[in-house]
């Protein structure tokens, strides 16, 4: 069979063209194509810089080499069998993508009330778990593409830590088609509540390393304080979400404002930057959100925990499927559902005809791809160095800016 | 939020009436000519009674052949009142064009481009209507219904035959 590229000069041109062309550059400035292979972009982004000097005048991302189609899957096939698909999106965080998605199926079948306390409980449990993973890897590859190299290399064997928690969960590392529409995959295993709260009682004191480390490091401060300012309401008409709005100084968080699943039983704070090293909303006030959020998702942990060897404890009779519909075909509606992922708001829109198990139309509202469209607004005028500060400072999942 | 408030809002200050939509819908949406969804748009955003500063999402959608229309579907978020609602707009297929409310909420912007990149819904007055998920010179809009990926693209096979795979090879 053929699968050949046949190479033609002309592709490059045709395919993705940069926006600005030889006529429209002005004198003196220089266009850069920073990526798409390229380690401080986070994956596959690739960013047409124009620059005079060291200062840039404009950025035009260029997206979707890491487009997979998902909504076309997501109609293509039923709503049970789209959740392995839904895990692809933001990797780094799969098991909240999944939360979001098998919360939004249930609520359009009705059931949701119906689903056992303890299957809750376990939801939030992973879904703070996967969270902490997924801001170590920001934090961590942002400390690394400013030069810090010892809080990644300490953030990944604690985020190693979580990655084999979870594989005990569910049997895979990264993408664990863990959390099924109407219940789990399997209830937890013997002995992992324990774990857990050993594992909270090894993490605290690591965070505190952490803050000593990188986050109050004299150097860390100076390359990230007062660099790409988001101002609040700029954040808000651009849809910004998650760390990145309350970075910007608004306390707003879904979990609170939605209260869905168990999170309104739970006892947590919304970080919020302040501005203390710089002006509110730079880069230093998202860093200092991300690591005062995984403080808060291990309090959650430690409630959740508490209450799966209290009140919902493991019983011989308890089935996590026992909900899990056979056949899952919802009534005629238009359904929208949010949640709050470690990157910000996901969302789903659903159209279904109540005719069939498969989906009309499933879109996927993805924080980063929103989050990412703030980039040329906030690095116009700033150095070539501080826009890749800037870049890091977006937390970007590629895979769910381009689905 | 009350639904029959927000109309007689909007009749008032508008001088037209919204029609909700009858079907089952979460959040509660609205269906709009349109030529009205820009006004509208720019009311709601800036009108302090609702203040809806957050486009969360912005949707285009094919219904198919038989139907023969598409549509697009916005839904907003007041954050100071926590009011959620949507609206729908419903365009012909041959020429689905609406205005872009890109000016209002620039969250619209790369959500217009998307659906004008998936499903050919031009946006009147988009400041940079271009592809963004796929290279610009893919042929056709994936997300319609009746959709047929092109044989070949830069010399790769794109259109499988599923019949042709037999002898041990993948894709």
């Amino acid at each position: 069979m053929e699968i050949q590229y046949k190479y033609h000069p002309d592709h490059f041109k045709n395919s993705e063209p940069t926006v600005y062309t030889e006529e429209t550059l002005k004198s003196g400035e220089l266009l850069i194509n920073i990526g798409p292979q390229h380690p401080s972009t986070h994956g596959v982004l690739r960013l047409e810089v124009i620059s005079d000097g060291e200062i840039v005048k404009d950025v035009v991302p260029h997206l979707g080499y890491l487009h997979r189609c998902f909504e076309k899957h997501a109609e293509s096939v039923p709503f049970n069998q789209v959740l392995p698909y839904v895990d692809r999106m933001d990797y780094m965080a799969a098991i909240n993508s999944e939360h979001a998605y098998a919360m939004g199926v249930e609520q359009m079948l009705g059931i949701s009330e119906q689903i056992p306390k303890r299957v809750e409980y376990i939801r939030v449990l992973v879904a703070e778990l996967n969270r902490i993973a997924s801001h170590f890897v920001a934090i961590g590859t942002y400390g690394l593409d400013i030069g810090a190299f010892t809080p990644f290399l300490w953030l990944m064997r604690d985020r190693e830590h979580i990655l084999r928690l979870l594989e005990w969960v569910s049997g895979a590392r990264m993408l664990y088609n863990y959390i099924w529409i109407g219940g789990l995959f399997y209830d937890l295993p013997v002995g992992f509540e324990e774990r857990c709260l050993q594992f909270i009682k090894y993490l605290k004191p690591k965070l505190d390393d952490l803050d000593k480390l990188l986050i109050e490091n004299k150097i860390f401060i100076d390359r990230t304080a007062n660099v790409g300012v988001l101002p609040l309401d700029l954040a808000i008409n651009y849809g910004i979400t998650g760390p990145m709005l309350r970075g910007s100084g608004l306390k707003f968080d879904l979990r609170k404002v939605d209260g869905y699943s168990v999170y309104p039983e739970l006892d947590f704070e919304v970080p919020m930057g302040k501005g203390e090293m710089g002006k509110t909303g730079d880069c230093w006030d998202r860093t200092w959100v991300r690591a005062q959020e995984c403080r808060e998702s291990l309090k959650l942990m430690e409630q959740c925990v508490e209450q799966l060897i209290s009140t919902h404890k493991r019983t011989r009779e308890f089935d996590p499927r026992a909900l899990v519909p056979k056949k899952i075909r919802p009534k005629a509606q238009d359904f929208y559902i949010r949640a709050e992922n470690p990157k910000g708001e996901l969302g789903y829109f659903f159209r279904t005809d109540g005719r069939a198990d498969v989906a009309v139309r499933c879109k996927a509202r993805a924080p980063s791809f929103v989050n990412l469209s703030v980039l040329p607004e906030i690095s116009r005028g700033v150095m070539i160095a501080d826009l890749i500060a800037i870049v890091g400072s977006l937390d970007l999942v590629l895979g769910e800016v381009d689905r | 939020m009350n639904i029959e408030q927000i109309i007689k809002d909007v009749e008032i200050s508008l001088s037209f009436k919204m029609v909700l939509d009858q079907g089952l819908n979460s959040p509660e949406c609205f269906i709009l000519e349109e030529s009205q969804i820009h006004g509208i748009c720019q009311f709601l955003h800036e009108d302090s009674r609702y203040y809806f500063d957050q486009l969360s999402s912005l949707t285009g959608l094919d219904n198919g052949e038989a139907a023969n229309t598409m549509e697009v579907i916005y839904h907003l978020y007041s954050i100071p009142k926590d009011y959620r609602m949507a609206l729908k707009v419903i365009l012909p297929r041959e020429t689905p064009e609406i205005d872009s409310v890109a000016d209002i909420w620039r969250t619209a912007d790369w959500h217009e481009r998307e659906a004008f990149d998936l499903l050919g819904i031009q946006f009147k007055g988009h400041p940079d209507l271009r592809r963004i998920l796929l290279p610009t010179d893919w042929e056709g809009y994936p997300l319609r219904k009746d959709y047929q990926e092109q044989e070949k693209y830069h010399g790769m096979t794109v259109k499988y035959d599923r019949d042709e795979l037999k002898n041990g090879d993948t894709i």
